[in-house]
């Protein structure tokens, strides 16, 4: 286990190396003069260079890497170029925001998902069973911003009005975006629970313990369900890392103020520092979601072999 | 995925006119499978849509027309009208061949690319195999829309970057899913007898693993016509993909989302459309995958 753990980390140290390469050059693979571009159209020649100054953009490549890497580890992310504040002020006042709006959606979509998974697969080949499925694959059809659109349009504005339009901050806020962010992922782990349940359930141990005479339920919920839920976990772990990054378009539709919205934000706004900034963190964060995910499967199941 | 495609693979190989056999197999099991079927003709349906649909529309779709702005739906204006006047019907049907165009070309660039990758990363293994696989997670690093967001940051907002940005977003994942296949495909005892005869590193490339790995690419490209237009037309709803006027239905849905009040039509349709033609793709490749590569599952 432990070997595993150290070769996992030494996996992962070469794609964090690799994030903030790309993170860095991002800037430098704007198409023409990036100070020009991010300065402004109307901007002089005097100001471009001073842009160019600011963002370091005369130094050697290797140097600028180097200074943009020392930088990060005294968790230093530039300053902002429309409010002048530190990125890394910007990204912590809105970084909890999405984090409980992914959390929660994650939250839903395993309750969800997991249940509905699991009746799909008890109840193989009966209307239940295709009426689950069918409702399954249009939750991963659906784009999440219609569908958070919509529930707008029928559960916030008139004439039923039960939750607000937009915002953050008391339950009646989180209900619709969650379950706006959510649906997918529940969409995804229900297939994957059943189809996981099924294969489970035709395995040999499980026929044992009915042979035992167990009952029924016990084998489904204690036996089979345990086993199956290990590849679950897999998708569980990878959706809330995909929802972080997936909630910008969930925050623009409620206009919640978080790491998606100051993404999108800046992109207009051509603040650069902030948008390499948000993309590093999100990005780092869901490497080690997926180190924590990788060892917590290998933990759960011990016969998988080292890759 | 590597263990099954073995089995599936060494069927496939057995002369006379293999793939040809194997086709009518695999168009036997889809023509069981309702929903693949299901899915295939709604596809069909999209794309005779996108061919003669303009011709067949009454309206043009970027007529503006203001004495009769924000309609509800009736007899003339099916889907209604929208803030200019214009038949939102008129323009979702202009708005498909847009759709399929982002889809069908991202897919094609990303998977041409994730699959070059993916075979020399399996076939010659080693540091290549390394450095290639470690990029690919690198890339995948970004999850969501967040790396075709940060693309799209920085070549601008339009439909040909956008195209591009998926396009980059699939590669990734077709590169883990042909080096798997490669990996397996190679171990087979054919490929070294090949090899012993003296075939280069390219015809056995071309002509022994790439038509052995073809049924999980397959597979994998039509689920992802439906990942790709689900991220264009997030792109273009968030303003960074297409521009309006152009009828692209992310971006008619991004404009309807300020008349939701009073005229809940106009961003109900552009939805719905989306809807259904991801829908369509998303059925037609589970069947897809229960006929060519009945053990995967997902």
């Amino acid at each position: 286990m432990l070997v595993f753990v150290l070769r996992r980390i030494l996996q992962t140290i070469p794609v964090i190396f690799g994030v903030t390469i790309l993170v860095f050059l991002m800037i430098h693979l704007i198409p023409g003069d990036p100070a020009q571009i991010i300065a402004g159209e109307a901007a002089s020649d005097a100001q471009v260079q001073q842009m160019r100054d600011r963002l370091g953009l005369n130094d050697h490549l290797l140097v600028q890497y180097g200074r943009f890497l020392g930088d990060i580890m005294q968790f230093d992310l530039g300053n902002s170029i429309r409010s002048g504040n530190p990125v890394s002020a910007e990204i912590g006042s809105r970084f909890w925001v999405t984090f409980e709006l992914a959390f929660f959606s994650t939250l839903l979509s395993i309750f969800i998902g997991i249940i509905a998974g699991v009746i799909s697969a008890t109840k193989r080949h009966t209307f239940l069973d295709t009426s689950i499925m069918v409702i399954a694959l249009f939750g991963l059809s659906m784009p999440n911003f219609w569908l958070g659109l919509m529930l707008i349009q029928y559960f916030a504005l008139p004439p039923l009005q039960w939750f607000p339009v937009s915002g953050w901050g008391s339950i009646e806020h989180m209900v619709l975006p969650v379950i706006t962010l959510g649906t997918a992922g529940a969409a995804i782990i229900a297939r994957m629970t059943r189809s996981s349940m099924l294969e489970v359930i035709n395995q040999d141990y499980i026929r044992t313990a009915r042979a035992k005479g167990v009952k029924e339920q016990i084998v489904t919920y204690k036996h089979a369900l345990r086993n199956a839920l290990i590849p679950v976990v897999t998708v569980v772990g990878l959706q809330f890392g995909t929802l972080l990054g997936g909630t910008v378009l969930t925050e623009t539709v409620f206009s919640i103020n978080g790491l998606g919205r100051l993404v999108i934000d800046s992109i207009n706004a051509r603040d650069f520092p902030i948008v390499q900034g948000t993309v590093l963190v999100i990005a780092l964060l869901f490497v080690l979601v997926n180190f924590l995910v990788d060892i917590s499967y290998r933990f759960l199941n011990k016969r998988i072999e080292l890759d | 995925m590597a263990e099954t495609s073995v089995k599936t693979q060494q069927a496939e190989t057995k002369p006379p006119s293999p793939q040809l056999e194997n086709m009518k197999k695999v168009y036997k099991k889809l023509k069981k499978n309702k929903t693949a079927m299901v899915g295939g003709i709604l596809i069909l349906f999209f794309i005779i849509v996108s061919i003669i649909g303009p011709v067949l529309t009454p309206f043009d779709p970027d007529a503006q027309d203001y004495t009769n702005r924000l309609a509800s739906p009736n007899a003339d204006n099916w889907f209604g009208t929208d803030h200019h006047g214009r038949d939102i019907f008129t323009r979702i049907i202009h708005g498909t061949s847009i759709t399929l165009y982002i889809g069908f070309s991202s897919v094609l660039l990303g998977s041409v690319a994730g699959t070059v990758i993916g075979i020399v990363s399996g076939y010659y293994g080693k540091k290549i195999d390394a450095i290639l696989m470690r990029s690919m997670d690198v890339l995948l690093a970004f999850p969501g829309i967040l790396l075709a967001l940060a693309i799209v940051s920085i070549l601008g907002g339009s439909l040909q970057n956008v195209i591009i940005a998926v396009a980059v977003f699939s590669i990734p994942v077709f590169a883990r899913i042909v080096r798997g296949s490669t990996l397996a495909v190679k171990k087979l005892e054919y490929v070294d007898a090949v090899r012993a005869l003296g075939a280069s590193d390219f015809r056995i490339i071309f002509r022994h693993i790439l038509p052995n790995i073809m049924s999980p690419i397959i597979v994998q490209a039509t689920l992802r016509m439906a990942t790709a237009i689900l991220a264009a037309s997030g792109l273009s709803f968030l303003g960074l993909g297409a521009q309006p006027p152009t009828p692209e239905w992310g971006a008619i849905l991004s404009q309807g989302r300020n008349y939701m009040w009073d005229d809940p039509h106009y961003a109900l349709f552009p939805g719905l459309a989306i809807v259904v033609v991801v829908l369509a793709f998303n059925l037609f490749g589970d069947g897809l995958r229960d006929a060519l590569d009945p053990k995967t599952k997902g």
